[in-house]
């Protein structure tokens, strides 16, 4: 029996990929709404300038990078999906997993480094939008991580394989939100 | 994934993505101020249209999803326009923004902060004086 989520639809697409989509128009507001404050107090505030240039911006590259690669192997594990492979598409989620998994220690031995040198989140109101911005984010990245690992393990028996997309749409989501984070919070200096 | 879709070629919008990303971080270095912007923004711009388009195949969506997306986008700027009137002055015709929500005390220059990144000379370096921005 197929779930109602892929077949009950009204809008000419399966519910789940209605949902997701959803999802994200919720997350744009969140992210959006953070996005826009820290733009505000950064037009406003010439300091912040002064102190974003205490961000490492080869450590955000890298982790650009590193995100940009996971979102590669998450569409390709949805092709593989497409194409019924359930054990290529549980291989290639497994790999975006590992990605998730850079992307968070990478941050961690950033933040290490910057809490280490008295950068904290009450340091100033720069650094609380860099906490909270890319904290927020971070969550995002170990939530996909734990989901894509779930998705995976049933793609591997080749069941629930439109699952696949779903959790890559999300997915590549979170790679395109960075994409704002980085130059504001790495290269506008 | 439509048909088309799986024609795609997915590690060439990778490697342009990656290009893409080389040059956001480059072009800032020239600090030029128009290049930086256009560099680093306009390029996240390029960027995200590539990876909606691309990876999450929007344009292979039924309209409405597009329309709920613009739709968030649209609240999100209408949020911008709305409040940054307010936020990013510290007088009004009424009303004086007290100085700890101005950003005019600081206690920053107090917190006795080392500076670390490329402020300090790239890797955590000793640049005390960098650290120091106040926010006036």
């Amino acid at each position: 029996m197929r779930p109602i989520a892929n077949t009950r639809s009204a809008s000419g697409m399966p519910t789940g990929l209605l949902a997701v989509w959803w999802v994200v128009g919720s997350e744009i507001v969140i992210f959006g709404g953070l996005l826009a404050s820290y733009i505000m107090g950064r037009l406003t505030h010439d300091a912040w300038a002064v102190q974003s240039a205490h961000t490492n911006t080869w450590i955000g590259a890298t982790n650009t990078l590193v995100l940009l690669t996971s979102s590669l192997t998450a569409v390709l594990a949805h092709q593989a999906a497409e194409a019924g492979d359930g054990k290529l598409a549980a291989k290639r989620l497994y790999m975006t997993v590992g990605g998730a998994c850079a992307f968070v220690l990478i941050k961690s031995y950033e933040w290490y480094t910057e809490i280490s040198h008295g950068f904290t989140i009450t340091a100033s109101p720069f650094w609380s939008f860099y906490y909270t911005a890319a904290g927020i984010h971070a969550l995002h990245v170990i939530g996909g991580g734990i989901i894509m690992l779930i998705v995976a393990h049933k793609a591997k028996q080749n069941l629930e394989l439109h699952r696949v997309e779903l959790i890559g749409i999300y997915w590549h989501f979170v790679d395109l939100v960075w994409i704002f984070l980085f130059p504001l919070l790495y290269i506008a200096k | 994934m439509s048909e088309d879709g799986h024609h795609t070629n997915y590690v060439k919008i990778w490697a342009i993505l990656v290009g893409l990303l080389v040059i956001s971080v480059v072009g800032p270095m020239a600090e030029i101020r128009w290049l930086t912007l256009v560099t680093a923004f306009g390029i996240a711009c390029v960027k995200a249209y590539l990876v909606a388009v691309k990876f999450m195949h929007i344009s292979e969506m039924p309209k409405f999803v597009t329309y709920i997306v613009t739709t968030t986008l649209v609240f999100m700027l209408l949020f911008f326009a709305a409040v940054a009137p307010d936020v990013m002055n510290d007088t009004g015709s009424n009303w004086e923004k007290p100085t700890w929500v101005a950003g005019t005390e600081n206690d920053w220059v107090t917190a006795g902060m080392e500076p670390h990144g490329e402020a300090a000379g790239g890797d955590h370096g000793e640049d005390q004086g960098a650290a120091h921005g106040g926010s006036h």
